[in-house]
């Protein structure tokens, strides 16, 4: 019989057998018992009922058989820490065994059995063993260390082992020293500050020497612990390189990575005008090509490092483009990840060939891989302009195969070239617009509009293509709705005489029925525009846009530099810093490449190319905070936000529509049709109603240039945590927490924005809903840097009441639009209603007294507040301190009756009555207000206020 | 460092599971099978992250091999030895099966325990653990009966001596962790295979888009004792450096003969850093086989075979196809289990096939025509032609017409690598090189070897 019938048995009362045979006297009955328990034990089964059974088994000399019952005891001792300790004492023993190869188990075990009561035991014979004559034992007991470290860090400190564990360093076997390092490593990185890894040159030199001498994975934790260490000057820099290199030829593509990684860290002090550093380079292309023939799996992770190592120093591939040929066999993962190289290798020298292989790839059958292939088309016409018109026409022989996906993919990549060449390859559009009706994907619907749009004077029917997007205006995503606005704007500015009805269409559609605040207040903007001075709004929308620059995606440079510094790990893969997927505290210091030595850097960046990342901030970023920009924008990558800004001055209360500037653009020959004049002004005229009872009307748009923002003066006013609003999951990496205050009559919104993605974020802006008491921003939304990875940035947003209102379930719930240079993001969040409770909110007494009689008895209600210890004067200071003021009080029977009133931003009044009762944690609270649908967040505002 | 490992089947039932960190769930076995087995698309990516937990995978034939991390790993040295366990398997018990795993999975934990410590990999060398992890395998169907209860039993786990106990350690640990000491053989032999992939991409019209050899220099060795080797080949730089110290008879013939080597890796046994200096290849090698070194050449690369391919569409339903092949080597050579595959349109309705030489059929399931010659010698050529009728179609995308791949083995290595010598000195054994029986033999494969039509 074999072991595999361990895995079969499943029937009732299998515990029971297993604990008869577990303590039968026959040894190959134990035995056979152990391996059905592991067994059960693989597939997940719960057999921690055998504990005392198996353990009893523990004390024997067949070692197959001491090895099962370990193996038991790792997985189960933490669930029964008392019975462990039954283990102990055979554990010391074997510690004490002539055969090292048993006192290594044992030690090695034991490090595994995570409970406290054992560690404590563990202590004296892993001492010893650290010492053992035996290098296998003493190998073992070095990563025991790292094992104790990781149950119980104080004890491993105050027994020195940690002392123990550097002195290893120095040992005489290369294996040991191998382990200590790699413990080392470990211990060091849970405490960023120790100065656990001293490294300096001697012990550089020994961690060298044990180099040349250990196992191949030895030769890893070696070599990844060197790329830690900083040299002091170029010529240590120099010899370590000198020694590392070698490496470079091993069998093993992790030891070659890792190599891979010390030189490519080093190599930055060495000065750039040294013959070595010329040889380095050299050194560095072959190796990095072989790792290309390994298997697939060290392929990926090769290539992904490849693609680092191709932004930091491109010269070291720039003539192996070919092995990055795909191969018809590549799994896929493979073949997307050389596509990326080849883009960032391609040049003049080379792009013929790259073309012909792109070209090739747009025929096969994965669909993703063809995307990426037409994709990669396109960016490399923007990047080579030499080619650009070979791969103009490449693209359409593409769109004549007229396969669905290939077309839409072409016509996006086109929108790309015509913004980087405009005025040059126009002559294409009419083969694009045959291909209108097959467009179901949003990106490459958009993109054709755009087109439509923006040649409208050169495409005789655009008004009768556009219009056919129109029809279903609702149905489309945001994207092409934004998209479709701007370019009905565009023609109506070009073809003013036949499209009035298209523009009044799109606007009204635009303003009215979208539910989309960015869409709505793009829809507003231009409709004032052109109502207010169409020159301007021509100005404006027809204004040249900057050219965009040819890498849009380069790592950003510090990023870049972090994940040299991680290259083979699995931040080079994922191509994050190790925060963003490692918890707790490990792997969260910044790596950072040393500072280059010598004054070679200038005349290397420029060397560097096309391609280099020192040519990263070339690219346009637009101003930040630009909203007004971002509106206008045409939401297509990359942003370009150089727009002349408008000045915001005009007043949304002005109903004039009409200004005579309309007629300056319609010029003469429109001169007589008044009736298109006043088709224009109605739809707007029919706006504000549509606002509904705001309480400030026109204030609507009026609000979103307000700039008045500023810092927040401290109050008495209780101000609630933070909580999270977006978490980054939804966001894509963006996460908002926030909290609301009133701050010296200001309603501020405090936001904490966190990123949590690999890019950085620029442009943001922010917009509410329509709320019950018209709540709007007072001004935009002050990010002034861009937000880096892992940054976070505390911002204050000041609140005005005026926006327009909408009544909103629950009545305090907030619809928030955030917006950055990634995309739009949506959430809710509700805010305390104490918010809108104005200073002037003291209420005569006579006055309220007779407005309590005046509000219906029905619109009072009454709420019981528990676990209030203030007594009634304390209570009022502290209303007091959230605008809620105390008219009067009055004692009755022991009971202390105090008067409030509240007032809101939008003028309602809500009175209160609280009875206070000496010694009674309950407070009564009956409040009246002509409004009762506030009052139960009324009375939550209370218990905040009081309770905290 | 690695937190766990686990292996399951084809249905994504855990076959072994092995945790070594604290921060690994059971949870995480789950995962994996619900999130990569169980999903439905493509392997997207060797690498996946699921709540912050990352998992490596390969997978042997049907069996999937996961390693589990929370931390930042090395992720290549996470799958150079998810390759070397599969390897240190096959070593003991054959073929990586789901029913080999059952039947070895208490020699797979013993395993696991010793080359994995706390998730770092230790010496992982099979003649090293073969030492003292002694139970045998248990290898797929061929048991005879006889053979059982001796396996259920085996326990080879004799106590050793104590000389023997600390040999085995200062093994595993040692400088020479690949080899043990005193080995001894009544004849000492050794056999070198060069093997080469050959590599081409060819456009239609006969132009090398891409090519090169991938080799590898396999050894088996049976030596005594503790024996210092050193191999020579035609290397380009070492015959030049040479070429100027004079030393050479033929100055002319030697530099015709050399070859330039792109790039070149060696088993562990080589001492890197003298190659790195002198260019040297020494070395104590394994016991038995092991792969020496592996290189990579693009120059002068000797293509076998070429392919010269005529595709003409007539029509829409119609497709003629003119294949030549035509060898490129010494007509005394003969090239073997030459295979040449022609892809067809997916809406081929019938085939006909004229070939003057093999055999050659169209395989529907395959999509393919497959034109087989046993055997061809150098410098001849050989032709197919066949006419392809097409189902007319409405599908849009045109055929995207796959390259014609083409096998084939041929007795000579195309990068032009030559073994000069392999010295063998055992100073403390009373044998010279001359006593050493030495073998070489040079196998040219065909790799992806690919003509566009």
């Amino acid at each position: 019989m074999t072991d595999s019938k361990y895995f079969t048995t499943t029937k009732k009362g299998e515990i029971f057998e297993l604990k008869a045979e577990l303590n039968s006297d026959k040894k190959e009955k134990k035995k056979e018992a152990v391996k059905k328990v592991i067994a059960s034990m693989t597939v997940g089964k719960d057999v921690s009922a055998l504990f005392p059974d198996v353990v009893n088994c523990m004390q024997t000399d067949n070692l197959e058989l001491k090895k099962l019952v370990y193996l038991y005891l790792m997985n189960y001792a933490k669930s029964q820490p008392d019975m462990a300790i039954m283990a102990v004492n055979t554990f010391v023993k074997d510690c004490e065994d002539p055969n090292p190869l048993i006192r290594a188990l044992a030690v090695r075990t034991m490090g595994c059995i995570r409970v406290d009561k054992i560690t404590e035991y563990l202590c004296e014979p892993l001492r010893k063993c650290l010492k053992d004559e035996d290098p296998y034992v003493r190998k073992t007991a070095a990563v025991c260390v790292a094992k104790l470290h990781d149950i119980n860090a104080q004890l491993v400190e105050d027994q020195g082992f940690l002392d123990t564990l550097k002195d290893l360093i120095s040992d005489s076997n290369p294996m040991v020293v191998a382990n200590a390092v790699a413990a080392l490593s470990e211990i060091a990185e849970s405490h960023p500050n120790s100065n656990l890894l001293d490294l300096n040159p001697q012990t550089i030199n020994k961690l060298l020497t044990a180099l040349n001498e250990c196992t191949e994975w030895g030769q890893i934790f070696i070599l990844d612990c060197l790329a830690n260490y900083t040299p002091r000057d170029d010529r240590e820099s120099q010899s370590i390189c000198e020694r590392v290199t070698p490496r470079l030829s091993h069998a093993n593509s992790a030891v070659v990575l890792s190599a891979v990684k010390v030189l490519m860290k080093f190599m930055e002090m060495l000065p750039k005008d040294l013959d070595y550093y010329g040889t380095l380079l050299k050194k560095l292309a072959p190796p990095l090509v072989t790792l290309l023939s390994a298997e697939p799996e060290l392929q990926y992770v090769a290539l992904r490092n490849i693609n680092l190592i191709v932004q930091k120093r491109p010269e070291i591939l720039k003539h192996e483009m070919k092995v990055f040929f795909v191969k018809y066999n590549d799994p896929i993962y493979v073949k997307l990840e050389k596509l990326d190289i080849m883009i960032r290798l391609a040049s003049q020298a080379n792009i013929a060939q790259v073309l012909a292989e792109l070209k090739e790839y747009a025929t096969e059958v994965d669909v993703d891989f063809v995307r990426k292939a037409v994709r990669a088309i396109g960016r490399c016409a923007i990047k080579v302009e030499q080619s650009a018109e070979r791969c103009v026409s490449t693209l359409l022989d593409l769109i004549q195969t007229k396969v669905n996906y290939v077309v839409q993919e072409a016509i996006v990549v086109i929108k790309d070239i015509f913004r980087k060449y405009p005025n040059k390859y126009e002559s294409v559009i009419a083969t694009l617009c045959e291909n209108l009706d097959s467009l179901d994907e949003p990106e490459a619907r958009a993109a054709m509009i755009w087109i439509v749009g923006e040649y409208a004077e050169r495409i005789d029917n655009a008004d009768e293509l556009l219009e056919s997007f129109l029809e279903g205006f609702h149905d489309e995503s945001t994207q092409v709705q934004l998209q479709l606005l701007t370019a009905i704007v565009k023609l109506f500015l070009k073809k003013p005489t036949e499209t009035q009805e298209l523009v009044q269409q799109v606007l009204s559609l635009a303003t009215q029925d979208s539910d989309n605040p960015d869409l709505r207040d793009r829809g507003y903007i231009y409709w004032r525009l052109l109502s207010t001075d169409p020159v301007a709004a021509k100005e404006v929308v027809l204004a040249e846009k900057p050219l965009i620059s040819e890498e849009t995606d380069l790592i950003e440079p510090t990023l870049l530099e972090e994940l040299i510094c991680h290259i083979g790990t699995l931040a080079s893969v994922y191509h994050k810093p190790p925060s963003a997927f490692v918890e707790g505290s490990r792997g969260v210091q910044h790596r950072r490449l040393p500072p280059r030595a010598g004054s070679g850097e200038s005349a290397e960046s420029s060397d560097v190319g096309q391609s280099g990342p020192s040519e990263a901030p070339s690219a346009v970023i637009p101003s930040q905070g630009d909203l007004l920009g971002d509106l206008l924008n045409l939401d297509l990558a990359p942003p370009t936000a150089t727009v002349p800004s408008v000045q915001p001055s005009m007043q949304m209360g002005a109903m004039d529509l009409l200004g005579g500037g309309l007629d300056s653009l319609l010029g003469g020959d429109i001169g007589g049709s008044p009736s298109m004049g006043a088709s224009l002004g109605a739809a707007p005229a029919a706006m504000p109603a549509a606002l509904g009872g705001a309480p400030a009307v026109g204030g609507g748009l009026g609000d979103l240039f307000d700039l008045g923002g500023g810092v927040g003066m401290p109050t008495g006013a209780y101000i609630a945590p933070k909580t999270l609003w977006l978490p980054a999951m939804k966001a894509k990496g963006l996460e908002i927490s926030g909290t609301f205050a009133r701050r010296g009559g200001i309603i501020q919104m405090d936001l904490s924005l966190t990123n949590k993605a690999m890019s950085v974020m620029t442009d943001f802006a922010i917009q509410f809903n329509r709320n019950s008491f018209g709540m709007a921003p007072a001004g935009p939304l002050q990010v002034l840097t861009p937000l880096s990875p892992n940054q976070t940035i505390d911002v204050s947003l000041p609140l005005s009441t005026s926006g327009p209102v909408m009544k909103m379930e629950p009545l305090n719930n907030l619809q928030v639009a955030v917006k950055n240079n990634i995309d739009v993001f949506y959430f809710s969040c509700q805010y305390p209603i104490s918010l809108l409770f104005v200073e002037d909110g003291k209420m005569e007494r006579q006055v309220f007294l007779a407005t309590w009689k005046d509000i219906p008895n029905d619109n009072e209600a009454q709420f019981q507040i528990k676990d209030i210890h203030l007594n009634s004067d304390a209570a009022s200071n502290k209303l007091q301190g959230s605008n809620i003021f105390t008219i009067a009080k009055r004692t009755v029977e022991g009971q202390d009756m105090l008067y409030l009133s509240i007032k809101l931003t939008n003028g309602i009044w809500v009175l209160a009555e609280m009875r206070v009762q000496t010694g009674s944690p309950i407070y009564t609270l009956s409040i009246k207000c002509r409004a009762p649908e506030v009052n139960q967040f009324v009375c939550q505002c209370y218990e905040l206020v009081l309770k905290n | 460092m690695i937190g766990g490992l686990f292996i399951y089947n084809h249905k994504g039932e855990v076959l072994i599971s092995r945790v070594y960190r604290d921060d690994i769930g059971r949870n995480a076995v789950d995962a994996f099978r619900v999130n990569v087995i169980h999903a439905r698309q493509q392997v997207r990516s060797p690498v996946t992250n699921i709540a912050r937990t990352s998992f490596f995978h390969v997978k042997r034939s049907n069996i999937w091999l996961a390693a589990v991390t929370k931390q930042n790993v090395n992720a290549a040295m996470v799958f150079e030895f998810l390759y070397k366990m599969c390897d240190v398997m096959t070593a003991y018990f054959g073929k990586i099966s789901e029913e080999n795993i059952k039947n070895n999975f208490v020699l797979i934990y013993e395993l696991l325990d010793e080359i994995l410590d706390f998730g770092y990999p230790q010496n992982s060398e099979t003649g090293a653990l073969k030492t003292f992890i002694t139970q045998q395998g248990i290898k797929g169907q061929a048991r005879r009966v006889c053979d059982l209860p001796k396996l259920s039993l085996v326990v080879h786990y004799c106590p050793q001596t104590k000389e023997e106990q600390s040999q085995i350690t200062s093994q595993v640990t040692g400088q020479i962790g690949w080899r043990r000491e005193g080995i001894k053989y009544r004849r000492n032999e050794l056999f070198l295979d060069v093997l080469e992939s050959v590599n081409l991409l060819m456009s239609p019209q006969g132009q090398v888009l891409s090519a090169h050899v991938s080799g590898r220099v396999v050894m088996k060795s049976y030596l005594s004792g503790m024996p210092e080797c050193k191999f020579g080949m035609n290397d380009k730089i070492v015959i030049d450096k040479q070429g100027k110290g004079g030393t050479t008879d033929d100055p002319g013939k030697s530099g015709k003969q050399s070859i330039a080597i792109d790039d070149c890796t060696f088993h562990q046994c080589v001492r890197l850093s003298k190659f790195d200096s002198e260019r040297s290849i020494s070395f104590i090698p394994p016991d038995g086989e092991y792969e020496l070194m592996r290189y990579r050449t693009t120059k002068d690369i000797i293509l076998p075979f070429r392919v010269i391919p005529l595709v003409r569409e007539v029509g829409r339903t119609k497709l003629e196809v003119k294949v030549v092949i035509k060898s490129n080597f010494k007509p005394s050579l003969l090239a073997q289990k030459i295979e040449v595959r022609i892809p067809t349109p997916l809406n081929t309705s019938g085939v006909q096939v004229i070939c003057m030489k093999g055999k050659a059929k169209y395989k529907a399931s395959e999509n393919a025509i497959v034109w087989k010659i046993k055997r061809m010698a150098g410098m001849k050529e050989s032709q197919i032609s066949a006419e392809i009728e097409l189902l007319p179609t409405n599908d849009k995308k045109k055929w995207a017409r796959p390259p014609i791949s083409m096998n084939f083995e041929v007795p000579f290595a195309p990068s032009g690598l030559k073994v000069r010598y392999l010295k063998v000195f055992e100073s403390k054994l009373n044998y010279s090189d001359h006593d050493v029986i030495k073998w070489v033999r040079y196998i040219g494969r065909s790799g992806i070897y690919e003509t566009r039509c």
